[in-house]
């Protein structure tokens, strides 16, 4: 019999104390940010979309060998010695390679920063951005490179034509070797 | 304080005075409803430290207007082996069983839709329905958690209707009276004369005022048992049986179901109110007493009850089915047979 009353009473108790913990809440300061108006600060370091500065990007393919999920298609394209253009860095060094296209599928992204730490010259760096979300897939891979169409055109064509002339030039000099050598013998 | 009906009086005793006190808490009803159910939705966020609904108007407090909007849009199903005829009148009949109750709630002294002699016995005898509709929606579902949800349901009602009667029946021993405007107008001065201080009289009811403290805390918890709501929601289980008795149900029937718990919510609220915190009366005697202020005073009762309800449910988890029984049987009932025989002893005595 005391048992039981001493139960009842228990259990009436804790229901009260109960309450009091969900009143104390009830009142406390809420902890909601309310997403697109407040915002949590992202930390500097946060790994989200990748920007690159094609400026920096001297075309070494790095990135998209180590990639874990083959996200980073890159084109290259060799700066002939003669460019009029006299193509520097970002860096002040003269460019060797032109960068005609730098793509990244962030449907595919992992997001792992494998990319980033094998950079050499840092020209691929994670953002705070993570607001890219996008109605279709195609939407979600990102063209990074600097140049224009028009620009790797003519690009182009200066490599061919300095190929061309590099390779008529080798021509010229085994012929003379070979005439040579057949003087020789 | 004199009872009557305001609008027999502005009308005249006929069916347009009749009319116009049968829309006025249908009325009253559904602004209610959409208070309370904003209510639970930002208590419940509050009580978790959460804002709750902050975008559908200042401050969400459209949200439960965006509620029921979606609730008219959807589609209504009636599953293929479902009993039609019962399946589609059960929402009704529990609906009709709580807004039925309405029909003896003093509002304010002038104002009671029908000033019937026995309303607390009236009340309590419609409250029932709401049982049978359950049990009609369950079983018309043709789904076995819902039947299982209704069965649950009528044993449930069962253990907590017996210690709920048994302390209206101490409120009709204390007020000589079944009235629900009588038992309000009993109840006039201080706070100290409320029933829930042992009612009217000189110092001699210090010797009931536990009981009647005891008392308005049974019917407080199985007025909890009655409404469905969580430390007793073992109808509706959702982890158990999905949404018990009305997981069938979807669109207007539903909102049906729903607006039949708030309304019911508001009920039990204002029985607890009338025969233990006074009814219209104010808490203060003369001060700020009268027509508009016995509305305000048993809303602002009422709702403050119906806030326990809420804040109750956000903090306990359910009971187990056996525990229910327990709880029924073995201590509200035993508890509420002691203090009806106190009652009773001290009305012959005094």
């Amino acid at each position: 019999m005391k048992e039981y009353f001493k139960n009842v009473w228990t259990w009436f108790y804790t229901i009260l104390i109960g309450m009091k913990v969900t009143l104390k809440h009830l009142f406390a300061s809420k902890v909601t940010i309310q997403y697109p108006d407040e915002r949590y600060p992202i930390p500097p370091i946060a790994r989200n979309r990748l920007q690159l500065d094609p400026d920096l990007c001297n075309g070494c393919l790095q990135c998209s060998r180590i990639c874990p999920v083959q996200c980073i298609t890159v084109e290259t394209l060799k700066v002939v010695p003669d460019d009029p253009e006299r193509p520097m860095m970002g860096d002040g060094t003269p460019r060797k390679i032109w960068v005609p296209r730098y793509d990244i599928d962030f449907a595919k992204c992992c997001y792992c920063g494998l990319c980033t730490t094998v950079c050499p010259t840092e020209a691929i760096k994670h953002t705070t951005d993570f607001e890219y979300s996008s109605y279709t897939r195609d939407g979600l891979i990102y063209h990074f490179s600097a140049m224009t169409p028009e620009k790797v055109e003519e690009k182009k064509k200066l490599l061919a034509e300095w190929n061309a002339k590099q390779k008529a030039l080798k021509e010229a000099a085994a012929k003379a070797s070979s005439g040579v050598d057949k003087k020789e013998s | 304080m004199e009872t009557f009906n305001i609008f027999d009086r502005l009308l005249g005793e006929n069916i347009l005075s009749a009319l116009v006190s049968v829309i006025l808490p249908l009325v009253f009803l559904i602004i209610y409803a959409l208070i309370a159910i904003l209510g639970e939705l930002k208590i419940s966020a509050w009580i978790q430290e959460r804002l709750g609904p902050m975008r559908t108007g200042p401050y969400g407090i459209l949200q439960p207007l965006a509620e029921v909007i979606k609730l008219i849009q959807k589609e209504d199903i009636v599953p293929a082996g479902a009993n039609r005829l019962l399946f589609n009148l059960a929402p009704f009949v529990i609906f009709a069983g709580s807004f039925a109750g309405f029909a003896v709630i003093p509002f304010t002294a002038a104002f009671v839709p029908a000033e019937i002699n026995i309303g607390l016995f009236y009340v309590f005898a419609v409250g029932a329905f709401a049982v049978i509709g359950i049990v009609m929606g369950g079983w018309a579902s043709n789904n076995k958690y819902s039947l299982l949800g209704a069965m649950r349901s009528a044993s449930q009602m069962i253990s907590y209707e017996i210690p709920g009667a048994l302390v209206i029946l101490s409120a009709a021993v204390l007020a000589n009276s079944l009235d629900m405007q009588k038992i309000s107008a009993l109840q006039s001065g201080p706070f100290w004369n409320w029933f829930l201080f042992g009612g009217p009289g000189d110092w001699s009811k210090i010797w009931i005022l536990p009981f009647t403290l005891l008392l308005s805390l049974i019917y407080m918890i199985s007025s909890f048992a009655e409404t469905n709501r969580t430390p007793f929601d073992i109808p509706e289980g959702e982890s158990e049986l999905v949404a018990g008795y009305h997981t069938e149900y979807s669109g207007m029937k539903f909102a049906m179901f729903f607006f039949a718990e708030y309304s019911n919510m508001f009920i039990v609220a204002a029985i607890l109110t009338v025969i233990f915190l006074g009814g219209w009366n104010s808490p203060f005697g003369e001060f700020m007493n009268g027509f508009w202020w016995g509305l305000f005073w048993f809303i602002l009762k009422a709702m403050f009850i119906v806030f326990i309800q809420i804040w109750l449910r956000w903090t306990l988890p359910r009971v187990r089915v056996d525990q229910l029984m327990y709880l029924g049987w073995k201590i509200l009932l035993p508890f509420s047979l002691v203090c009806f025989i106190v009652i009773s002893l001290y009305r012959i005595i005094y």
